[in-house]
């Protein structure tokens, strides 16, 4: 058990050496990269899926592994961020998907600062209550005012106009859509490095510090000087735009954004996935909602009742594996290098 | 007037359904400190298996001697089903969880809600099932110019005798003192020689029962549909939350004013009930974060 | 102008008064020791100063200004800091972590969301020299939480440390230690805090620490202070005495080293 509170905090407290998992990452970035030359679309299409979920699994995790934090409600900012997105390439006929992004983050950042402010009052089960009804409200909106969202028929995003990169890459013409998808998965690829290196260095920077000694100890947090609610505040706003930002790369795949990503079953799906992968990781999430998207992606496809599959996996994942993949394979090659060793 | 005073019914009969719902929730997070995620889905497993039970019964000739009475003893199978389902719910899946944060409270529960909601597709499957028939077989009394169906008024009395019931069972009885005493200190309980294992299980299985009960009213006049679980419990949440989570007085004041939101909303500004409940809900949280009647 | 002044100061919990009208005068550079029996109200001092608890009334003077409204971070930003009785720290991170977390925010630099901590090397230093003042550098990667209760005591008493205050409360930081180890912390915390010309107030039990150690040593009795002195006067003060004894056994004034 010591050993394993050990390797707990050996990841989560800055190791002496940076180099190694740069190496890592950038082999893994690799592999990543020459994948869609060897696989068919359907699967490029899938870790597209599973890329974009571990950026808001990413952000999630800010909140609930390095704050302490367990939101019930992310879907809203997910949502948010989704719908900013189908309002601009609707309503103001945009096409350039960075124009998307910028806004979508803005209506992500607005969304989460506002329900930020309200739900960092409280922790443990209030925050969780709170975050779950202010997801409700946005649902209920977007369930009610159809006029403005389309209801539950939602709004569509068709691919084919969009463009990337300033308008250098675009999707007119003939194979749009295979076209659309191998080029959108480099893109959602490079936002991913990006997402996952700026939570590196923020979960890494005196401020992730900050906020994983809120987690620890409040109080002793405030009696060294930290102001805890806002240092709360600030990381859920974080944690609110990178969701987001998943939500905006999530609607151009999707083509379609519905209320359903606003319902809070959504956001237990964050949950899960995060939990999937461990939360007292860095790289639990990013693993756990790749992993998930592929679990539920099968399940789906094999039986009609694919729910109470995910559903038994998540009982069983907390009764048996409560430290996620991630962490319990961290724990497994302690032991293994220790007995080696 | 007479539209006043049937909406005023309406609130109340809504607000009966809500209570034992909130009232389930509420007493397993008094004694357990568990938000059990899966609880609208008791409830809606309680509404499935009432409506199957009296709608099967119904199909067959035999129903003609059972009558409205026997029809109405019927009613509380679903009820029962959902508290045995608590009552092994609760030692399988919850107990080797209580030394661990909440967290993994919240997770597993959302398991379950996942594992019910498809478990009920699977038995009963899309198909909305009803008990109308006791509703028909109660037909309806005379308000004003306008009748109103006697049925609902059952119900709102079920509420109402569910209440006293329950408050009496915490406050007057010794499974009451004892109830009491480990929702507030469980190693002291332990310390003092109660069995906190079993009191447990049965909160649990009181909890889960309430539920049922409020899936098992709710089918002669409204049919069981997939989904209805999930809108019950977020409802549940806004009843608890604005009355106090653990709190039984909260809950029923709670429901009532869910009750009455919510027949005004659907009145008056359809567009934002549901928003206006739960902005409703944000603000209590805020001003009094336990909730009109909670303790801190 | 004194360092530190409570004027008035109360705190009631119903029919316990916590603190009852206590006007204490602290100076700079004093090594001050809180006696009393269980429940005379040192705690719960060092609580409301440190805004742990808001005062019912009364008044908080530090260093010429009225910070009795203050909240907790303005208190520890104007240079009052604090250890606890009952450990209180962040478990999940090293003890390196631990300290250089208060430098961090000692220096502002909590807000820096784009730097990597470790790369700090002016932190790292100090972090380092601090645990090695208090004989932890051997501990510098261990979690907090595998400490030995001795090593968190100290580690709390570094972290209130680190922040650079002028004045520090100390509650208890022998508390729950054997009394080998008990000398050991003391001789650690005194040479720090003397070093640094840092002013403290120390809550012990312990009268022989206590003697040992303070320029000065109030003694409080059911939320008021019943009296103050040197260690030379209050020996002599027999009042003083009785309670003590009557608290913490025959023995507390016998023993000598």
């Amino acid at each position: 058990m010591s050993l394993a509170v050990a390797k707990k905090g050996a990841i989560t407290s800055i190791g002496p050496s940076a180099w190694r998992p740069a190496v890592v990452a950038i082999a893994i970035l690799l592999v990543l990269a020459a994948l869609p030359s060897l696989v068919d679309p359907y699967q490029t299409v899938l870790l597209t899926y599973g890329l974009i979920m571990a950026i808001a699994a990413l952000g999630f995790n800010l909140l609930l592994g390095y704050t302490g934090l367990l939101s019930f409600g992310h879907s809203a900012y997910f949502g948010a961020g989704a719908y900013t997105v189908a309002f601009i390439v609707r309503d103001l006929g945009a096409q350039s998907m960075e124009l998307c992004i910028v806004g979508g983050l803005l209506g992500a950042l607005l969304i989460s600062a506002l329900f930020g402010f309200v739900c960092v009052r409280h922790t443990r089960i209030f925050f969780g209550i709170l975050t779950l009804a202010l997801s409700q409200v946005l649902w209920s909106l977007a369930f009610k005012f159809f006029w403005v969202t389309g209801g539950t028929d939602g709004i569509r995003v068709a691919s084919a106009k969009l463009t990337l990169l300033g308008g250098f890459v675009n999707f007119a013409g003939p194979g749009s859509f295979q076209r659309f998808v191998f080029a959108y998965y480099y893109y959602v690829l490079g936002l991913f490095a990006l997402a996952t290196v700026i939570m590196w260095v923020i979960v890494h920077s005196p401020f992730g510090k900050a906020l994983q000694a809120i987690r620890d100890n409040e109080t002793r947090a405030s009696f060294v000087g930290i102001s805890v609610r806002r240092y709360r505040w600030i990381a859920f706003v974080i944690s609110g735009a990178f969701t987001g930002l998943a939500g905006v790369l999530w609607v151009p795949l999707n083509g379609l954004t519905t209320p359903d990503i606003l319902y809070w079953p959504f956001s237990g799906e964050i949950v899960f996935m995060t939990v999937l992968g461990g939360f007292r990781t860095f790289t639990g999430p990013i693993v756990g909602a790749v992993m998930f998207n592929y679990l539920k992606t099968y399940a789906v496809a094999s039986t009609e009742y694919w729910q109470l599959l995910l559903g038994v996996v998540l009982v069983v994942l907390v009764l048996a594996l409560p430290s996620g993949i991630v962490g319990t394979a961290a724990r497994l090659a302690a032991r293994f290098t220790r007995g080696t060793s | 007037m007479t539209i006043f005073i049937i909406q005023l019914l309406n609130s109340f009969f809504y607000a009966a359904v809500l209570f034992l719902i909130a009232a389930g929730l509420s007493l397993i997070y008094g004694v357990m400190r568990i938000v059990n995620l899966a609880h609208g889905s008791l409830y809606a497993l309680g509404a499935y298996v009432s409506a199957w039970v009296v709608g099967g019964t119904v199909g067959h000739a035999a129903s003609g001697t059972l009558g409205l009475a026997g029809l109405l003893l019927l009613l509380p199978v679903g009820a029962v089903a959902v508290a045995v389902v608590g009552a092994v719910i609760e030692p399988t899946l919850l107990r080797p969880l209580y030394r661990r944060p909440e967290e993994y409270h919240l997770l597993i529960t959302f398991g379950l809600l996942m594992i019910l909601e498809d478990a009920m597709k699977f038995l009963f499957g899309g198909t909305p099932l009803t008990a109308g028939s006791i509703m028909d077989h109660m037909g309806s009394i005379p308000i004003g110019r306008l009748l109103y169906p006697t049925y609902n008024l059952f119900v709102i009395a079920i509420g109402l005798i569910a209440a006293l019931g329950l408050w009496w069972i915490i406050y007057r009885t010794k499974f009451g003192v004892i109830l009491r005493a480990t929702s507030q200190d469980r190693r002291m309980a332990a310390a003092l020689g109660l069995n906190v294992s079993r009191v447990y299980v049965q909160a649990f299985a009181i909890g889960c029962f309430m539920a049922g009960l409020g899936g098992a009213v709710v089918v002669p006049a409204q049919a069981a549909v997939l989904g209805m679980g999930i809108e019950a419990l977020i409802l549940a949440f806004v009843v608890v939350v604005i009355g106090g989570l653990g709190s039984l007085e909260g809950a029923l004041v709670g429901a009532l004013i869910v009750g009455l939101v919510r027949t005004a909303g659907i009145q008056f500004f359809p567009e934002i009930e549901l928003a206006v409940l739960y902005l409703i809900a944000m603000a209590v949280l805020l001003i009094r974060p336990t909730g009109l009647f909670g303790r801190a | 102008m004194s360092l530190l002044e409570t004027v008035h100061l109360k705190k009631y919990f119903g029919d316990t008064h916590a603190v009852d009208d206590v006007n204490l005068t602290i100076e700079e550079g004093e090594f001050i020791s809180l006696v009393g029996p269980n429940g005379a109200g040192k705690t719960s001092f060092c609580n409301v100063v440190s805004a742990y608890y808001s005062a019912d009334s009364g008044k908080i003077i530090f260093q010429g200004e009225d910070v009795s409204n203050a909240s907790v971070t303005q208190r520890v930003k104007a240079g009052i800091a604090r250890s606890f009785q009952l450990v209180n720290l962040f478990d999940d991170l090293t003890a390196f972590d631990n300290v250089a977390l208060a430098i961090f925010s000692r220096e502002g630099k909590t807000r820096n969301i784009a730097a990597l901590a470790r790369r700090d090397s002016e932190v790292t230093r100090e972090a380092d020299a601090v645990l090695n003042q208090f004989g932890l550098a051997g501990k510098r990667n261990e979690l907090a939480r595998g400490l030995a209760q001795g090593e968190r005591k100290l580690l709390d008493v570094a972290l209130a440390y680190a922040l650079r205050p002028k004045l520090v409360f100390l509650d208890e930081p022998t508390s729950g230690v054997s009394t080998r180890d008990k000398g050991q912390i003391m001789d650690t915390i005194a040479s720090v805090v003397r070093g640094e010309g840092i002013t403290a107030v120390v809550v012990e039990h312990d009268m022989d620490v206590v003697f040992k150690y303070s320029d000065r040593i109030v003694v409080m009795h059911q939320g008021a202070i019943l009296a103050q002195g040197t260690p030379a006067e209050i020996r002599k003060n027999e009042q003083v005495a009785m309670i003590l004894i009557g608290s913490s056994g025959p023995d507390a004034f016998s023993r000598k080293d």
